[in-house]
């Protein structure tokens, strides 16, 4: 169970620097709901599946479509 | 002098940090927690330990968490607006989003019915399955533009879920007991129809946070899209 930890961990810590980085929008945006995701499994794995829940729906899903919202107001929900 | 001041609040947030690494003992325990494991159960009557907190010991906490969630919808909605008649409007999605919205309307419906009415049994509960059901109304606006939210009707259903909440701990006190107690049989642990009140705050919950953040999000779509 504990290289699956750090294994998440690492994959979390780049992501989350990867959404500093991007010059792009949409993939920053989409690293950001990895970190959510990466966050929901680690919750699961600390047996707190109410908050890997609330993590996965409201981090990954909500979040990241009011992000996406924004972006596209904001005229800068582009692909290049 | 920014920097300065930022550097100022990181010394101070340092210390605070170090003064609570000093004091954390991380072999322990909370003390609370196998108090709570212990007597949740017998006490509320919910199999999820979390829901008992969140509805049965702490209600009061979980509505005003409700108003928080209710003053951000507003204020999204105030700052958004109304667009202009005449603003351009989306084309619709392609073939894959529109379908896939017509397949995952009734699935996310049920699950998130499921979640909400299971919420003292199974981990989830009002907000977890509100934000699905959000989400299933929210889809068939992203696949067909054109179409909107009936506003009229998520803004009542979503005044009489909050009022709800609020009429339900009323009640209690009307027994004599503090806001918010739980009331009715509690049933056999582990059942549907079981834990007195809570499945019923629950289910306001639920349908107040997904009416809510449908409304919003349908509000942030319709908002018009700078070219």
């Amino acid at each position: 169970m504990e290289w699956l930890v750090l294994l998440i961990v690492v994959v979390l810590l780049l992501s989350a620097v990867a959404v500093l980085l991007m010059k792009n929008f949409m993939a920053a945006l989409a690293m950001m709901s990895v970190v959510s995701l990466g966050m929901s499994v680690l919750f699961v794995i600390l047996r707190a599946p109410d908050v890997a829940m609330t993590e996965a729906a409201i981090g990954a899903g909500l979040s990241s479509l009011l992000f996406a919202l924004a972006l596209r107001r904001l005229g800068l929900w582009k692909e290049d | 002098m920014r920097r300065f001041t930022s550097a100022l609040f990181l010394a101070g947030l340092a210390v605070l940090v170090a003064a609570v690494y000093q004091q954390m003992n991380l072999a322990v325990t909370p003390l609370a927690g196998d108090a709570i494991n212990a007597s949740a159960g017998q006490q509320v009557g919910a199999g999820n330990i979390v829901t008992a907190v969140v509805l049965a010991f702490r209600g009061f906490d979980t509505l005003l968490e409700l108003t928080i969630l209710f003053t951000a919808a507003t204020v999204g909605g105030l700052v958004l607006g109304k667009p202009r008649a005449d603003a351009p409007r989306d084309p619709d999605a392609g073939f894959i989003l529109q379908a896939g919205a017509d397949l995952f309307f009734p699935l996310l419906l049920v699950v998130g019915l499921y979640i909400i009415l299971h919420g003292h049994l199974t981990p989830g509960g009002g907000f977890q399955g509100g934000v699905v059901l959000a989400a299933a109304f929210f889809i068939p606006v992203l696949a067909r533009p054109g179409t909107t939210l009936n506003h009229h009707a998520i803004s009542l259903i979503e005044g009489l879920a909050g009022a709800s909440f609020i009429f339900i701990g009323l009640l209690a006190m009307f027994g004599g007991a503090a806001f918010l107690t739980p009331m009715l049989d509690k049933g056999e642990l582990g059942t549907l129809l079981s834990a007195g009140t809570l499945p019923l705050l629950y289910l306001a919950v639920g349908l107040k946070v997904g009416s809510e953040l449908a409304g919003l999000l349908a509000n942030l779509a319709a908002a018009e899209a700078t070219d």
